[in-house]
C-alpha cells in the first residue's frame, strides 16, 4: 500500500495490519474477487442514475444532473468512538442553541467579552428582525451536521458546523440501501447500527416543534427552492420518506394569520416548515424584495408564534468561519464544561498578528471565506503555485476580514475500490443532529465525504469528492 | 395534495400521451410513406404534421417540403420544435420530478428511465433504417410507465389527476387524427371505393393502433362509417372518444366522491357524455362529422381548464 506515513489509515495501522474495527469487513472482502466488485460497483451507479440521486452543477454545466460518485468500502467506526463523538457532538449542538438564543436576546457572552460585538454586529448572517423573537420551542437550529476530521486514533476535531440548512442526509440513507441491496450478507456478518429510521425520527422531532396553535398531527411541510435547486433530490426524498408536502413558495401564502398551502381543497394551514431556502428568500416583505421562492408576510406568523420554521431564520450566525474560531469559548459559557471535541486552531485574518502570520505561511496553511461554503473560493497552500499563493494573498490583504485560515490538517484516510485495488484517500465525516424540546437525536453514522484524487484533501462533491457508507458498529 | 401537484401529474400524465401519441401517427404516415408515391406521401407527413398542430411551426422551419425524414426528425427531436417527442418525454419527467412525492417509486424510476433512454436514442437524427426502432422503443418505454402507473400507485386523488390528464389528451388525439380525415370518412367519397380509399382508412386505423382490432370486430370489412363509428362510439376501444369520455367521468366521479362535491368539470362533463351515449354514427354524420368531432375538442378543452381551476392547479 502507497501511503504517507504522516495519516493515520482508519483501515491499516503503519505496519499493514488491520485494524479492529474493520476486522469483520476485511475477512469478508477477503472472500470477494476483485471482478464480481467492480461489477457492483457499475450496478451501483447506474442504480442511483435510474433512481435519479442526482445533484445540480451551478456554473459550468449548469443545469446538467450528476451523480456524486459513490464509494463501496465502507467507513467504520467503533461503538466506543462513537459515544464518544454523541457527547461531544450534543455538547455542542446545545452550546450552539444557547447562544443563537443569547445573541438574539440578552447578548451575555458579548457583554462578558467573549466575543467580540463587531463580529456579531457586521455579521451579515445576524437577522435583526430576530432579535426578541422566540421561536416555537425554544429551538434554533434543529437540523445541525456537524463536519468532524480525524487525524489519528483518538483525536477528531470539529471542522465546521452547519446550522443553516446542512444537506447530504438523503445520500447517508441512500449510501446505506445501496450497500444492503449489493452486499446483504455483509450484514449478517458484521453489524452495523441502522440508519433508515431517519426520516421518521425528523418527522417526529419536527412535529414536537410545532407551535401551540397545531394540532395533535401537525401538518408539517418542506419547503424548497424547487426542481433546479442543487439539492432538489434530497427534499423531495425527504418530504416522501416523512409523508410531509413539498412546497414551493409559491404554494404557500398567509390567509387569516397562519401560513397556508393552496391545496386541490383550497388554502389549508402549515404548522412546521422544513426550509431549505436561505434566510435571504424567505419573506420578500422582510428581506430580499426580488425573492419568488418565498412567502410574503411569513415572518409576521413566525413573530406571532403560529408557525415553525425550522432551522430558524438568522442560525447563520452560529455557523460561520470567523465565530466557528470562538466555538471552544462558546462551549464553555453555556454549559460550563470544557468542549469534548477540539476545534482545528484558526487564525483570525481580521487580526493584525494573525493576518500577519497568515500572510508569511500561506503555502503551509488552508485559508476559507468566512461565508464560503461548498470548497468554493478557498486556497489549499501545499497544493497551490505560486502564482496562485500570491493572487491570494492579494485577496486577503484586500479584505482580512473575509478569511480565516488553518493548518494544513493529515485528515485520515480510508480506502476506496480503485482501479489498481484498495488505496487509501483522505475522509471526512458529517454527523446528521436533530433537536426538538424532547431532547437531541444523532443518528449513528452520517455521511463520509471522501476526495477521490490521491492526496487531494477536498471532498466536497462539487469539487470532485465522493461518498461512502458509514458505519457504527454495535456493540 | 397541493394543487401544484394535481398539476404536476395531470400535465405528466399528458405529456407522456402525447409523446406516444406522436409516435403513433408518425407510425402510420411511415407506412403511408412506404406504400405510396412521392406525392401521396407528403401529402401524408403534411397531414400528419397538422394533426398534432405544428404545421405552422415545420413551415418557418423547413418551409412546404414536407419530406418524410425531415418530418419525423422534426416531430421527434428537432431543437427548433418545442412540441417534439423529446421535449415532451422531457416535460413529463421535469413535472414527475416536480411532484415526484405524489408517485411511487417505480413510477419516477421509470418516467426517469425513459428519459434516459430516450435522450440518448434521440441524440442524433433519426435515419430511415432506424426509425421504426426508434419508434418501438417510445412506445415501449411509455407503456412501461403506464405499467408501473397501473400497478403501484393508490387509487387516490395522485391517481385520478393523472388519468385525467391521459384522457384529455387521448381523446384531443383521437379526435385531431379524425378532424383532419374526416373527409376520407365522408359517404360521398366512400362511394368512390377506389384502392386509395382503402390504404387511407387503414392509415386512420393505424395512427390509433386501431387496425388490428377493428378487423377483429368486423371479421376484416372495412368501411368508412364503420371507422367512424369504432372511433367515435365504441366504448371497447380505449383509444375511441367514448372511451376517453367515460373515463373522464369515472375519475371525476372518484375526485367528487374523495372531496364529497361535484364541480363545473362534472356539469360539463355530464352534457358530453350524454350527448354521446345517446348518439348513434347515423345521426352523427346527419348533423355532420365534422361539426360532432369540432364540437368534441371544444368541449374536451373546457373540460381541461375547468379541471385546473376546479382543483386551483394554478392559484
Amino acid at each position: 500500500m502507497s501511503q504517507s506515513p504522516a495519516c493515520f489509515d482508519e483501515m491499516f495501522d503503519a505496519d499493514g495490519a488491520v485494524r479492529p474495527a474493520y476486522a469483520g469487513y476485511r475477512e469478508w472482502l477477503h472472500g470477494q474477487d476483485a471482478a464480481s466488485l467492480r461489477r457492483k460497483g457499475v450496478e451501483a451507479e447506474s442504480f442511483f442514475r435510474r433512481t435519479g440521486i442526482t445533484f445540480n452543477v451551478y456554473g459550468e454545466d449548469a443545469g446538467e444532473e450528476r451523480l456524486i460518485p459513490f464509494d463501496m468500502i465502507p467507513r467504520i467506526i467503533t461503538a466506543r468512538e462513537w459515544r464518544k463523538l454523541t457527547k461531544g457532538i450534543e455538547q455542542r449542538v446545545r452550546a450552539l442553541n444557547a447562544f443563537l438564543h443569547d445573541i438574539y436576546h440578552r447578548q451575555e457572552i458579548v457583554r462578558a467579552g467573549r466575543v467580540p460585538l463587531r463580529l456579531i454586529a457586521e455579521n451579515a448572517a445576524f437577522l435583526p428582525q430576530m432579535v426578541g423573537l422566540v421561536p416555537p420551542g425554544g429551538i434554533y437550529t434543529h437540523i445541525v451536521g456537524i463536519d468532524l476530521v480525524r487525524t489519528g486514533p483518538d483525536e477528531f476535531m470539529v471542522l465546521e458546523d452547519n446550522a443553516r440548512t446542512p444537506s447530504g442526509v438523503s445520500y447517508m440513507l441512500e449510501n446505506r440501501e445501496t450497500m444492503m441491496a449489493m452486499f446483504p450478507e455483509l450484514f449478517t456478518k458484521v453489524n452495523v447500527r441502522p440508519v433508515q429510521d431517519y426520516p421518521r425520527r425528523l418527522a417526529q422531532s419536527l412535529a414536537a416543534c410545532a407551535p401551540d396553535c397545531a394540532g395533535d398531527r401537525p401538518t408539517v411541510a418542506v419547503l424548497t427552492p424547487g426542481i433546479y435547486n442543487s439539492a432538489y433530490f434530497e427534499h423531495a426524498f425527504l418530504a416522501d420518506q416523512m409523508g410531509a408536502e413539498l412546497v414551493e413558495g409559491s404554494d404557500l401564502r398567509v390567509v387569516d394569520g397562519r401560513v397556508a398551502m393552496r391545496t386541490t381543497r383550497g388554502y389549508q394551514p402549515v404548522d412546521v416548515i422544513y426550509r431549505r431556502v436561505d434566510d435571504e428568500y424567505l419573506d420578500p416583505l422582510t428581506f430580499n424584495p426580488t425573492s419568488a421562492l418565498g412567502v410574503p408576510g411569513i415572518m409576521d406568523i413566525y413573530r406571532a408564534g403560529r408557525i415553525t420554521i425550522a432551522n430558524a431564520p438568522g442560525t447563520g450566525i452560529a455557523d460561520d468561519k470567523a465565530i466557528y474560531s470562538f466555538m471552544p469559548e462558546i462551549v464553555e459559557f453555556y454549559t460550563g464544561e470544557r468542549p469534548i471535541l477540539q476545534n482545528v486552531p484558526t487564525w483570525r485574518c481580521s487580526e493584525k498578528d494573525s493576518l500577519a502570520y497568515v500572510l508569511d505561511n500561506l503555502a503551509e496553511l488552508v485559508v476559507k471565506e468566512v461565508h464560503g461554503s461548498g470548497g468554493y473560493g478557498m486556497l489549499i497552500g501545499p497544493t497551490s503555485s505560486k502564482k496562485e499563493i500570491a493572487d491570494f494573498a492579494l485577496k486577503l490583504r484586500a479584505r482580512p476580514s473575509n478569511y480565516i485560515a488553518q493548518p494544513t490538517l493529515s485528515l485520515s484516510t480510508v480506502p476506496i475500490f480503485a482501479k489498481s485495488g484498495l488505496a487509501p484517500r483522505h475522509v471526512d465525516l458529517r454527523p446528521f443532529v436533530l433537536v426538538s424540546p424532547q431532547g437531541i437525536d444523532i443518528t449513528p453514522g452520517g455521511l463520509t465525504r471522501v476526495a477521490l484524487k490521491k492526496g487531494s484533501l477536498v471532498v466536497n462533491s462539487s469539487q470532485g469528492g465522493g461518498t461512502k457508507d458509514s458505519w457504527v458498529l454495535e456493540d | 395534495m397541493l394543487g401544484r401537484t394535481a398539476n404536476g401529474t395531470f400535465w405528466m400524465a399528458r405529456y407522456l400521451e402525447r409523446a406516444e401519441n406522436a409516435a403513433r401517427l408518425i407510425e402510420a404516415g411511415f407506412r403511408m410513406a412506404l406504400t405510396r408515391d412521392a406525392t401521396t406521401s407528403q401529402e401524408e407527413w403534411r397531414s400528419v404534421i397538422t394533426t398534432v398542430g405544428q404545421a405552422r411551426g415545420f413551415e418557418a422551419a423547413y418551409g412546404s417540403d414536407f419530406a418524410g425524414e425531415r418530418v419525423w426528425n422534426f416531430l421527434l427531436r428537432d431543437k427548433s420544435n418545442p412540441g417534439s417527442v423529446l421535449a415532451m418525454i422531457e416535460a413529463a419527467r421535469s413535472n414527475a420530478r416536480s411532484v415526484r412525492t405524489a408517485l411511487t417509486r417505480e413510477v419516477w424510476e421509470a418516467i426517469n428511465e425513459s428519459w434516459m433512454v430516450l435522450k440518448d436514442l434521440l441524440a442524433r437524427p433519426v435515419r430511415e433504417p432506424l426509425l421504426g426502432q426508434v419508434l418501438a422503443t417510445i412506445r415501449r418505454q411509455v407503456t412501461l410507465v403506464r405499467g408501473a402507473f397501473d400497478g403501484t400507485m393508490l387509487r387516490n386523488e395522485a391517481y385520478n389527476f393523472a388519468r385525467l390528464g391521459t384522457f384529455i389528451e387521448r381523446g384531443d388525439s383521437t379526435a385531431r387524427i379524425l378532424d383532419v380525415k374526416y373527409y376520407v370518412l365522408l359517404p360521398s367519397l366512400a362511394w368512390v371505393g377506389s384502392s386509395l380509399d382503402n390504404v387511407q382508412w387503414e392509415s386512420v386505423l393505424r395512427s390509433v393502433s386501431g387496425d388490428r382490432a377493428y378487423r377483429w370486430l368486423n371479421a376484416g370489412g372495412i368501411d368508412p362509417r364503420g371507422i367512424a363509428e369504432f372511433l367515435v362510439l365504441d366504448r371497447r376501444f380505449p383509444r375511441s372518444l367514448h372511451f376517453c369520455i367515460d373515463e373522464l367521468r369515472s375519475n371525476l366521479f372518484g375526485l367528487a366522491h374523495e372531496y364529497g362535491h361535484e364541480t363545473e368539470a362534472h356539469e360539463l362533463m355530464r352534457g358530453l357524455g350524454t350527448r354521446f351515449h345517446e348518439a348513434t354514427i347515423q345521426q352523427v354524420f346527419d348533423a355532420g362529422l365534422h361539426e360532432f368531432i369540432q364540437n368534441f375538442i371544444a368541449t374536451n378543452q373546457q373540460v381541461a381548464r375547468a379541471i385546473e381551476r376546479d382543483y386551483r392547479f394554478y392559484a
